[in-house]
């Protein structure tokens, strides 16, 4: 028997991702495989360290970038633990209903290119069509379409727009007819079907024994959601249910997260029905910012709507005890009150100058929130002073990778684009 | 419940943290046999990360272990303290995915896991010098080019 040693990778077209697996082959099949991962490693941890808490928030947006919320969420849920800050209640709904749309572009990001290397590639277009959409609703509210870093830590950056039950409507109306549509190219196709059932089986207790969380325990058969399990925002008052799989294998978790975009759609309908109608913005008299702060310096006050760079749009100060807890000590001020109160002035100063800052007391959290892949937590160590001593990401899909040699070994090689496909590795949360 | 259990058998302090996790502290020998009567009731091996306490700790470092029990709806914290130069036993025999995890830590630390089968870095190169974790590593220290296996041609 003549043994052929090969690499896949690191760069590879059926390679969504810098990875790279080398594997020995018995003529088509694989007998051992070896996984290298850490061609995007960046030092997030070790940057973390050196930076403020807030400073922190734009790093997190690039660990898993196609649901950079849930990765804001869950570092300013870490936090706001170990400050003890309430977050209100319309700042809430607002990070469930938009770490909702980031659970379902994470999902159509996986199963996008599931199609795409099993050569469907109209799927991929179906798939991305709707992803488009739900990031125009981000785009309209935060300004970005993917690093948006628009949960911050005590609320959120801003208020939704005016026109935000619109765009989320046609969003979700696009996205079930590309759900619909993926269903009927997809799911009983002979040929996906021939690729992807039976192939990179996780019995339970592998799943369980590899730390596998999220779709891909939950393709096995195992009923465990940290949404469920450890419900946090308001997701215990919200009615939705846990798909699961049969046999873990690479159709079962295709089947899951398509389900799962359902299941997200359906949170997102109950939560805009269930959070209060944002407030009307009053448009009386406009003024400048730098009126208001010229008026500031002479000890004046001046009145009238402050005008916001339409950066800042939707956190006016009428709102903005809405979406931001209501902490003098560790939340910054309004941008009106900045411009022109001295008390402004010296509380955004002080949380934002090095040397002062937010100063978390001694301590230690993990925070975690179901992510895209599964149980997504932050781990911070606090020693007192306005940088964390010690940040730490537990990554999901660091433990769903760990499995991938075991799952190709003994399959052909055409099988590991599916199996790898179906694990939905991300670079920049598996190598932080 | 299995944590009252190996409370008494390892008389363990419990400590509890911000987030309510409760926090248990184990000599480095211990270890193994208190992983293994804890994964009865606590299914997954979350997590294994190591915090450096240069200068503020006898021992410097700690590694710490989050557990899940999907059954029981909750998590466990196991800390243990590690001088440097000391080993550490592996858990790669318990829980699949202490394999990477560990690899992780000693890339990250240079904490050496006694046992584990396959010790080598993990995200970074093997010609990588020192361990960037570690608190006397500098955020901006530049790393040596590494050799070429063959020359360079003129």
């Amino acid at each position: 028997m003549e043994k052929m040693l090969l690499n896949i990778g690191p760069s590879h077209p059926a390679m969504h991702g810098t990875i790279q697996i080398k594997v020995e082959l018995d003529g088509e099949r694989i007998i051992k495989a070896d996984v290298e991962i850490g061609y995007l490693h960046r030092g997030f941890e070790k940057t973390a360290e050196h930076r403020t808490y807030m400073q922190v928030i734009p790093y997190t947006d690039r660990l898993n970038y196609v649901s950079p919320l849930l990765n804001n969420l869950a570092y300013a849920m870490a936090v706001e633990k170990l400050l003890g800050i309430e977050v209100p209640p319309r700042a809430q709904w607002l990070r469930m209903i938009f770490g909702e749309i980031s659970r379902i572009t994470d999902h159509l990001t996986c199963i996008a290119p599931i199609g795409m290397e099993l050569g469907a590639f109209t799927v991929f277009l179906y798939a991305i069509k709707a992803r488009e959409y739900l990031w125009d609703v981000l785009d309209a509210t935060t300004g970005a379409r993917l690093t948006t870093s628009y949960i911050r830590i005590g609320g959120v950056r801003a208020d939704v727009p005016e026109n935000f039950e619109d765009l989320m409507k046609k969003a979700l109306a696009e996205t079930r007819k590309s759900v619909r549509d993926i269903h009927g190219l997809l799911s009983r196709n002979p040929i996906f079907l021939k690729r992807t059932r039976g192939i990179g089986v996780v019995s339970q207790e592998d799943a369980l024994s590899y730390g596998f969380t999220g779709p891909v325990l939950r393709s096995t058969g195992y009923y465990y959601d940290v949404r469920k399990a450890f419900p946090y925002l308001y997701y215990d008052e919200i009615d939705f249910e846990v798909p699961l799989g049969e046999r873990g294998d690479n159709y079962d978790r295709y089947m899951v997260r398509m389900k799962e975009i359902e299941q997200s759609m359906r949170i997102i309908e109950q939560a805009m029905e269930k959070m209060e109608k944002g407030p009307v913005r009053n448009e009386d008299e406009v003024v400048e910012a730098y009126e208001a702060i010229k008026a500031a310096q002479e000890g004046k006050y001046r009145e009238g709507k402050l005008k916001l760079n339409p950066n800042l749009e939707g956190m006016e100060k009428e709102v903005y005890h809405l979406i931001m807890a209501r902490v003098p000590r560790y939340i910054l001020p309004p941008k009106e009150d900045l411009y022109r109160t001295m008390e402004g002035m010296i509380r955004h100063f002080k949380l934002i100058m090095s040397g002062h800052g937010l100063r978390p007391p001694a301590g230690e959290v993990y925070v975690p929130v179901e992510g895209g892949n599964g149980e997504l937590g932050f781990y911070i160590v606090s020693d007192g002073t306005d940088r964390p001593y010690r940040v730490h990401l537990r990554a999901p899909v660091f433990s769903i990778m760990s499995a991938l040699a075991e799952m190709i070994e003994g399959h052909y090689i055409a099988d590991v684009v599916p199996t790898f496909a179906s694990l939905n590795m991300i670079g920049g949360e598996l190598d932080r | 419940m299995v944590l009252e259990e190996v409370e008494r058998e390892f008389s363990l302090g419990k400590k509890d943290a911000a987030d309510g996790i409760p926090t248990y502290y184990c000599p480095g020998e211990n270890l193994f046999p208190l992983m293994e009567k804890l994964k009865k009731d606590f299914e997954v091996l979350l997590d294994i990360t190591a915090v450096d306490y240069l200068g503020k700790k006898e021992k410097r470092f700690e590694v710490v272990y989050h557990l899940l029990s999907l059954s029981g709806k909750m998590r466990v914290r196991v800390k243990v303290e590690v001088g440097e130069g000391e080993k550490i036993a592996t858990l790669s025999s318990l829980w699949k995915n202490a394999n990477w995890l560990e690899r992780e830590v000693y890339d990250m630390f240079g904490i050496e896991f006694e046992g584990h089968p396959d010790l080598r870095r993990i995200l970074l190169y093997p010609e990588f010098e020192g361990h960037p974790l570690r608190k006397d590593y500098p955020l901006k220290k530049s790393q040596p080019r590494i050799k070429l296996l063959r020359p360079e041609r003129k």
